[in-house]
Formats: C-alpha cells, sequence, structure tokens
C-alpha cells in the first residue's frame, strides 16, 4: 500500500473521529450523570442541524457565528425537555426514560418530515470548499474546524465538571444520587441541567457539520449508533473515554475501509468494539 | 383541493369489512355518476425513503387530478378516479397491510412502491387477486421476472438502463475521439448498485473501457475521503456511480473538493443527479453525465408539468414524472378495457400500445409485464440547468466530453 | 396456576380468523401474533433473564437466512429449515453470551455488545456472496403448505399462532420452574445468587440460547411469509427495537407483557396509518401514544389488567 495513500486515511480517519466526538460527549454526559442512554440524540442533534441551516438560510447567520445561539437554544430546549417531559413521565424507571427518548425521537423526525419535508439539504459557504494540506492530505477547512472545536469542546466540558460549583453538584449526583440529596442538592434540577448540557453540545456539533455535511428529518441515525458505540467504548460517562474512542472508532472506519473495501470495512467498528469490550468489559477509561 | 382522496381511512379499519361491503358493495341510486374507480398509491411517506414516495406520491395525484378533470375514464360513463393513500414506510411487511387494507376498500389497481423490497411482497399479495400493479418506481428486475400476471413496469429496469448507458456512453466516447479508456465503478451495496455495477463491469469492455476497480459502499456513507484518495492512485479516465441521493451528492463533492481529475463522471441511475443538486452545488454538479429515467424535454407537455411543479415550489424530479406516467398508462388500460375488472384490464395493460406519455420511450410493448419500448436517457448538468445529450432524437444540448480540468 | 387465561386466550386466539374473514383482517392477525413471538423472544432474554439486548436482530436475521439458504442451495423444506433455524438461532445465542459473560460484560455494555454483533451480521451478509449480498434472497413462488407457502393467509395464521403459543408457553414454565427461579434470583441480585451457589454464566448462556430459538423462528417465519428478505430488513436496528418496543410497552418480565404489546402498537401503527394522509402525521401521533403510554402506565399495559384484577379481589 502506497504510504501517502495510508498517511493520508489516518489523517482522514481523525478528522472523522473528531466530528463524532462531537456528538458522542454529550452522550457520555448524560449517560454518567442519569444511566440512560438517550435514544433521542441522534434526532436533538436533526433538530440543531435545520436550526444551523434555517439561521444561515433565512437569518444569513454564518453557522459558526451561529454556534452560542444554537449552544444556548439547545440547552434550554434539553432542560425543559427533560423537566416537563423526561423527569416527569419516567417515574424514575431507567428502562422509561430509555422508551421516553425512543418515542421522542419517532416524533421529532416525524415533525421535521411533516415541516420541512424529506429530502436533503446542502448548503454551500464561502469555505466549504477551501482545501487544506495536511501533509499527504488535502482536507476540507470546515473538517479541521471541528476537529480542533471537538478537542476544545471536550476541555471545556471537562473542566466545567472539575472546576465549578454545578459540576461538583454534577459530579456528586452520577456517583451517588442518594447521598446527594441527603447533602440538599436538588437531583431533578441537576438531571435536568446535565441533559440540557449533553444537548447543549448538539448545538456546537450542528453548526460544525453544516458547512460540510447536509441535513435530513433522518441524518440522525448517521451518527447515534456509532455515538453510542463510542460512549460504551470510551467508558461511560467519561468525557477522554468519549474523547479517545471517537478517535479509535474514526480510525478503525477509515483504515478497515480502505483494506476491506468501504461496504466491508464498516464491519471494522462492531468487531474493534467487541473485542475492546471482551478485555475491558466497562470501556477504556470507566472509573 | 381537486383531488378526491378516499375517506375510507377515517373508519374503523377492523370494522371494514362489513362496513365496507355495505358502502361499496351495493350501487346507490342517488349516484347520477358512474362509482370511481379506486386506485392505490403505494408509497412509502415515512421513514427513510420519505421523501421519494411523497414526490411519487405527488406525480400519480397530478395524473388522477388531470384525468378527472378531463372527464374520467370515458368507456366507463365518465368513472372518476380515487386516489387511496397508502404508506408503506419502506417496510415490507407494512406494504404488504397497506395492499390488504385496500384490497378490503374495493381498490381497482395498484401504483408503487418505490422500494424493490417492498414491491416483491406487495405485488404478490396483490396477485392473489389478480389486481393490476403497476410499478412506476423499482429497479429490482425481479419485481417482473417472477411470472406474476398482474404485474407491470412502464419505465426499463436497471440491466436496460445499463445497456442504454453503455451504448449512449460508447457513442459520446467514440465522437469525442475516444478520451476514456479505463473507470473505476462506485457503486451502493443493495441490489441496485451492485446489480448495475455488475452489469456495467461485464459490458465496458465492448466500447473500449477497461475497468480498474469496483468499488462498494455502505448506506449511509458519512465519509468519502477514502475512496477519493483511492481513486486518484487508480487515475481512471472514468468515475461511474451508482448510489442514493445522499451518497451521491456526497462522493460527488469529495471529488470536486480533492480536485480528482478525470475525462467525466459518469452515473448510471445517479440517485442526486436533479435541479436541486445543480441549484444547491453548482460548481460540483457542472458537467456531471448521468443515465437515468428522464422526460422528453422537446415535448411541450413535459415542460408544462415541470412549470407547475416548480411553481408548487416543488421539485421536478424522476418520481415524479415516472408516477404520473404509470397511472396515465394503467387509466389507457382502463379506458380499453371499458371496466375495472381485473381481468379485462390486465389483459388491457398487457397488450398496451400506449404512446401518449412524454417520456423519451417509443410506444409501449409489454414482454412479460416489462414495458420493452422503454428507453433510459443521458443528461448532463450545466452550471444552470441539466440538458438531454443522449440519445440525439431527444438531445437538447450537445456533451461537453471530455470536461475541462481543474487546473 | 390459572389455566383460565391462557385457554381463554388460545380459544379467542383459534376463534378470531374464522370470525373475521377477511385477508387484511387475518394479516392483522399474523402481525400481532408475529410481533408477540419475536418480542416474547426478547422478553425472556430481557425480562426474565434481565439480559437487556439492542440487538436481537442478530438471532431474528440468523432464523431468516438459515432457513432460507438451507431451502435454495440445499433443497430443504422449509419445515426442516425452521429447526434448523432454531438450532442456529440457540447457538448464536449461546455463543454470543459465553463470549460476553466470560467476560464479564453486564447491563448497558452487554445490550451494546449484542448491537454490535447484529451489525457485524448485516454487513457480513451484505458482503458475503453465498448470502446473496445487498441483493438479499428471493424464495420462488410454490404455494404448497409442504412448502410453508400457504395459498390461503389462515395457514400462515394457524402457524403462527402455534409458534407464539409455545413461546408463552415457554414464559409461563419460567414463572413456575426451577431455571426461572434461578434467573429471577440472577436479575435482581446477580452476586447474592453466585453466593447461594447459582452457577450465574451457565444459567445467563441457557437463558440467551432459548431466546435466540424462539427469535430465529420469527425470522424463518418472517422469509416465508413475504418471501424475500435481505440484510437491512432481517438484521436492522428497527427489528432489535421493534422486539423491545411490544415487550416494554407490555410489561418487560411478564408472561402476557410481548402479547399485549404487540396487540396495542400493531393496532395503533395500522389506525395512525389509516386516519392520517400528511407526511409524518401518522408516526407522530404513534410516537406520541408510546410517551403518553410510558407515562401513564410506567410498568407497562399489563398495569392495566392488574388494577382491574386487584379490583375485582377486593370487591
Amino acid at each position: 500500500m502506497d504510504a501517502t495513500i495510508l498517511g493520508a486515511a489516518v489523517i482522514n480517519g481523525l478528522l472523522l473521529g473528531g466530528s463524532y466526538a462531537l456528538v458522542a460527549v454529550g452522550l457520555t454526559l448524560i449517560y454518567g450523570v442519569l444511566h440512560i442512554i438517550n435514544f433521542a440524540h441522534g434526532s436533538m442533534l436533526m433538530l440543531a442541524m435545520y436550526g444551523a441551516y434555517f439561521l444561515l438560510m433565512k437569518a444569513k447567520i454564518d453557522p459558526y457565528a451561529a454556534i452560542p445561539l444554537m449552544v444556548a437554544a439547545m440547552f434550554a430546549a434539553g432542560y425543559v425537555l427533560y423537566r416537563g417531559l423526561i423527569g416527569r413521565f419516567s417515574h424514575g424507571k431507567d428502562e422509561n426514560i430509555l422508551l421516553i427518548t425512543l418515542g421522542l425521537s419517532i416524533v421529532l423526525e416525524n415533525v421535521a418530515l411533516f415541516f420541512f419535508k424529506g429530502d436533503s439539504q446542502t448548503v454551500t459557504v464561502s469555505y466549504s470548499d477551501r482545501m487544506v494540506a495536511l501533509g499527504p492530505a488535502l482536507v476540507p477547512l470546515p473538517k479541521l474546524v471541528s476537529f480542533v472545536a471537538s478537542l476544545v469542546l471536550c476541555a471545556a466540558l471537562a473542566w466545567f465538571i472539575a472546576r465549578t460549583d454545578t459540576g461538583r453538584a454534577i459530579r456528586a449526583v452520577a456517583k451517588e444520587r442518594h447521598g446527594a440529596r441527603l447533602v440538599g442538592i436538588d437531583v431533578e434540577k441537576i438531571f435536568a441541567v446535565s441533559y440540557g448540557i449533553g444537548i447543549a453540545c448538539l448545538g456546537a456539533a450542528a453548526c460544525l457539520l453544516i458547512p460540510s455535511f447536509y441535513v435530513s428529518p433522518s441524518v440522525g441515525h448517521l451518527f447515534v449508533i456509532v455515538a453510542f458505540t463510542i460512549v460504551v467504548l470510551g467508558g461511560m460517562g467519561s468525557f477522554i473515554g468519549a474523547l479517545v474512542g471517537s478517535l479509535i472508532i474514526g480510525l478503525t472506519e477509515s483504515l478497515s475501509g480502505l483494506f476491506l473495501g468501504e461496504a466491508l470495512g464498516q464491519i471494522g467498528i462492531s468487531l474493534i468494539f467487541i473485542l475492546i469490550l471482551l478485555f475491558r468489559p466497562t470501556g477504556i477509561f470507566s472509573k | 383541493m381537486p383531488s378526491r382522496k378516499s375517506r375510507f381511512t377515517r373508519r374503523k379499519f377492523i370494522g371494514a369489512t362489513a362496513a365496507a361491503s355495505v358502502a361499496f358493495g351495493v350501487p346507490t341510486l342517488l349516484r347520477a355518476q358512474a362509482r370511481p374507480i379506486k386506485v392505490g398509491l403505494v408509497h412509502p411517506i415515512t421513514g427513510f425513503l420519505a421523501y421519494s414516495g411523497g414526490q411519487s406520491r405527488m406525480g400519480a395525484m397530478m395524473a388522477i387530478d388531470e384525468i378527472n378533470a378531463g372527464g374520467g375514464i370515458k368507456s366507463m360513463g365518465g368513472a372518476k378516479l380515487e386516489a387511496l393513500l397508502g404508506d408503506n414506510q419502506a417496510k415490507p411487511e407494512v406494504g404488504v397491510s397497506v395492499v390488504e387494507q385496500m384490497q378490503e376498500a374495493g381498490v381497482s389497481a395498484y401504483i408503487g412502491c418505490f422500494s424493490s423490497a417492498v414491491a416483491l411482497p406487495a405485488t404478490q399479495a396483490a396477485a392473489k387477486y389478480n389486481t393490476p400493479f403497476v410499478i412506476d418506481v423499482g429497479a429490482s428486475d425481479n419485481i417482473v421476472n417472477r411470472g406474476l400476471k398482474n404485474v407491470f413496469r412502464l419505465k426499463p429496469g436497471f440491466n436496460a438502463s445499463v445497456d442504454d448507458g453503455i451504448l449512449g456512453l460508447g457513442e459520446i466516447n467514440k465522437a469525442a475521439g475516444n478520451p476514456a479508456k479505463s473507470a473505476v465503478l462506485v457503486h451502493e451495496e443493495s441490489e441496485f448498485g451492485t446489480g448495475t455495477a455488475k452489469l456495467l463491469a461485464a459490458k465496458l469492455p465492448s466500447i473500449g473501457i477497461e475497468v480498474k476497480e469496483v468499488m462498494k459502499h455502505a448506506n449511509p456513507t458519512r465519509d468519502f475521503a477514502n475512496l477519493a484518495l483511492r481513486i486518484r492512485g487508480l487515475k481512471p479516465d472514468l468515475v461511474i456511480m451508482s448510489n442514493y441521493q445522499n451518497e451521491y451528492v456526497l462522493l460527488a463533492r469529495t471529488l470536486h473538493q480533492q480536485k480528482v481529475d478525470l475525462v467525466s463522471m459518469f452515473s448510471v441511475l445517479g440517485g442526486g443527479f436533479n435541479y436541486k443538486f445543480v441549484k444547491e452545488l453548482p460548481d460540483v454538479a457542472q458537467y456531471m453525465i448521468d443515465t437515468n429515467h428522464w422526460f422528453d424535454p422537446t415535448n411541450p407537455r413535459a415542460q408544462a408539468m415541470k412549470k407547475r411543479v416548480e411553481a408548487k415550489g416543488d421539485l421536478f424530479t424522476f418520481e415524479v414524472y415516472l408516477s404520473y406516467n404509470a397511472v396515465k398508462f394503467l387509466a389507457d388500460g382502463m379506458e380499453r378495457a371499458g371496466s375495472a375488472d381485473k381481468e379485462k384490464v390486465n389483459a388491457a395493460l398487457a397488450a398496451s400500445t400506449w404512446s401518449d406519455h412524454f417520456m423519451p420511450y417509443g410506444p409501449t410493448r409489454m414482454v412479460n409485464g416489462q414495458n420493452t419500448g422503454g428507453k433510459a436517457s443521458i443528461q448532463q448538468a450545466s452550471r444552470t440547468d441539466i440538458e438531454v445529450i443522449w440519445p440525439a432524437k431527444f438531445a437538447s444540448a450537445k456533451p461537453v466530453f471530455p470536461k475541462p480540468k481543474f487546473s | 396456576m390459572n389455566w383460565k387465561i391462557p385457554a381463554a386466550l388460545l380459544v379467542v386466539a383459534l376463534a378470531y380468523p374464522l370470525v373475521f374473514r377477511g385477508n387484511f383482517a387475518i394479516n392483522f392477525g399474523v402481525l400481532v401474533l408475529f410481533f408477540a413471538l419475536i418480542g416474547q423472544a426478547w422478553n425472556i432474554a430481557g425480562g426474565f433473564g434481565g439480559q437487556l439486548s439492542f440487538g436481537h436482530a442478530v438471532f431474528f436475521g440468523t432464523g431468516a437466512y438459515c432457513s432460507t439458504i438451507l431451502q435454495l442451495k440445499l433443497g430443504w423444506s422449509p419445515w426442516s429449515g425452521l429447526a434448523a433455524s432454531a438450532g442456529a438461532g440457540a447457538l448464536v445465542g449461546a455463543l454470543i453470551a459465553a463470549l460476553s459473560f466470560r467476560f464479564g460484560l453486564r447491563g448497558s455494555y452487554f445490550a451494546l455488545i449484542t448491537l454490535a454483533f447484529a451489525e457485524a451480521f448485516r454487513i457480513l451478509t451484505n458482503a458475503l456472496e453465498f448470502t446473496g449480498g445487498g441483493v438479499g434472497l428471493l424464495l420462488p413462488l410454490k404455494r404448497s403448505a409442504l412448502n410453508f407457502q400457504f395459498a390461503e393467509r389462515i395457514g400462515f395464521y394457524y402457524t403462527i399462532l402455534a409458534l407464539t403459543a409455545i413461546s408463552i408457553g415457554i414464559a409461563i414454565w419460567l414463572q413456575r420452574s426451577r431455571f426461572g427461579a434461578r434467573l429471577a434470583a440472577i436479575r435482581e441480585n446477580e452476586d447474592a445468587a453466585r453466593a447461594l451457589g447459582i452457577d450465574t454464566f451457565r444459567e445467563k448462556v441457557k437463558v440467551m440460547a432459548l431466546s435466540g430459538a424462539l427469535c430465529a423462528l420469527g425470522g424463518t417465519f418472517y422469509a416465508q411469509y413475504y418471501l424475500y428478505i435481505d440484510p437491512a430488513v432481517v438484521f436492522g436496528v428497527d427489528k432489535s427495537v421493534e422486539m423491545l418496543l411490544v415487550s416494554m410497552i407490555g410489561g418487560t418480565g411478564t408472561v402476557y407483557g410481548p402479547l399485549i404489546g404487540s396487540l396495542l402498537l400493531t393496532l395503533v401503527g395500522e389506525y395512525t396509518r389509516a386516519i392520517t394522509d400528511a407526511q409524518g402525521l401518522s408516526l407522530i401521533i404513534y410516537g406520541s401514544l408510546l410517551i403518553l403510554i410510558i407515562g401513564f402506565l410506567p410498568n407497562g399495559l399489563v398495569d392495566l389488567f392488574k388494577l382491574r384484577w386487584r379490583r375485582k379481589a377486593r370487591a
């Protein structure tokens, strides 16, 4: 195999992993605190992508400039959804949260279909097709930007959880929710805040993905299973795990695609996931 | 809205059996006009094929409205067509359930199903009643090859489309002095892409084009960067794609970004080659060539319909006019049968010589339910529009072949 | 043990196609029983065994492909294929379980590894030549009961009724048997169960094999009913989710939960499609109902019946 192709494939794989990390960090936070798999994650990403799309098309706001706005909007959406629906309807049962988020994803996806119709929307911004030479690879600028942003996002979340009062409360609830309640932490509120933050990450992810990708009502499916895989692989609730997991999955997908072909190559993700779990049954960075 | 949509569905469906036989089985004396003829539209309205299903439904409804406005089926006393709207959700089990439900409601014919995986069991279910089933979109040749007497397809299957693509590509290449000598095939993994690529690989050598590699990709694929790298490494003259919309656009965009120089980007049934692609990504779309089901641009009725669809803010995609023409083909059969009797309609459709369509086809000629008079044409995108470039008889522009280099 | 409920249910199920003779109604009955069967298969592992899975389609697809390939390549009768696919389902279930449990996987980690196996099987069948690749496999039309292709839907109805009755019978047995009691102990507290001397590994592998076998039966039935399968349809995530959904909505870990869940969800699915025309509206209603059911019946639909019975008992 040509060394330049191999080198370029490694770079492409890492960049791909970066875009997965954007989606996976929020999911791992939600899992770490609430101990549930948020089935609505993909459809919330889809909503955020439509948000970024319409901000660009209707209000001429560049996707990158729209990040603060989308993060705030998605935080609010997540917080309200948890408070008004998920928390109230789950009766404290984890399986029920799973079902409610599943129901929610069906509703959201079809609301999008109802209002926006089913076709894929692609956008072009001035930098969409700008290419950057990165060693042997020629990569589109938006992908490089989203890779760097995913590192920043993971670091920011890690800092927030470690250093702020809310972060400490989130950690306390994640570790021992009954104990946290006893020391006077409003556990339900922390759940809602955590869910909100997890969804807010999707606001940033959407703005970073849209310049080089497309949006359609079912676009969430593309990322959601991969994101589940990454969260479990990295160790549920671990940001560094989500980041490392994303990069491993991105690299695996890229390299197995190169060696096995793009179709059979998809099996690389499943196999590496199975293998790693057999040796680290609670993920790479489990506590 | 002038269309006659069915109300049958508003009824509790378990009890529908009894109710339906009363409501539909007994002719009402009060009604002066002939009883409406129910046509079941079995398209994927939700799920991952929702866009295509919606487009098909729109095309079929336009045909039904037009037929009704023109006085219905005249040989049946001006009987109107009534659409029963179904959603197969792109799932075989749902498709079959919809077929049965419409059967209870007294359907006279079906139009569907977009997805071949749904069309196979759905046509089989309809075959029990011998109810005519016109495939508007659905590439698999197995749908018509199984010996079901009630199944008809107006458009060519992918086998015939590949033949047309090869023929056209050979002529275009020859006229340009044979600049294309090699190709890489890229296809999606399901029946449509795999089957198309297999046929292409077997037939390309016959027009002097060597196949350097056949690359299969998954649905969906999130990233084509590596594939573009490998294509660049192989240095083919042509890249020939067969895939669905999202992957088609993503791959075309990646090859454009990576500035992979080619004689031409060619596709057979390229899922993303449409007016929207040209509008959203003109730089990427420019010079791309696709073999597909296309309307005859020299036919004023086709242009008029295109205008009407676009005036509504919709896209004039292949689903729209294929479904439209499928309904018209069915109506012609009913007109000649003079009755909604299933045997008679099937016989009329099988003997059809219908030519009142606006496709680049000759008169219809059914062989085992497949129209052998159908033909795919070849289109090329300019920065602002899509032109038919082959066959010459229907062409609206000359091909740009080879396309200009990037540098 | 109260035999009145299963006996009454069986009588109703046997009589149903004789009362509702239309093909739509019979097809509806087939769908309800079919989802009840694969839902029960999931429930036996996920409910009784406490081993939550997101990838039960791996067994479903194994069954569908096993009997279809035996039929197409080796000329087997689909009825022998049905037995073979149960064996294949059990084998795949036992293998996945042995591998995962030997390495100590639990909870969500186990759920996701089953999903990974389902995906791996989907991609493999897509790539391999003898499974027909992405083109899928089409069974030739040969209408005959001997060929598991009944001329009338009612034949399929009684076949799936028999299979579903077996699955419910197994669930009843699990509730009463020592095996079921050991599973209950593992589900409640695995460490405690081990301390009591239960070979938890063995019991968990056994229940996964049982679940896999039942699910594979559903796969073969599906292949015979529709005569066409492809990797995305039988190994796809959708099927895995449908199984867990009917079971969870009906009531996880209960004997009749999957049947009740299947009846309600099939009914809601058909009805919402029938009353709406606009794109997406049917599933908006369907999803909303799902959320409402969970909101008001947190233990699934069986709660509805339990309440009724309790009230009766009090009165």
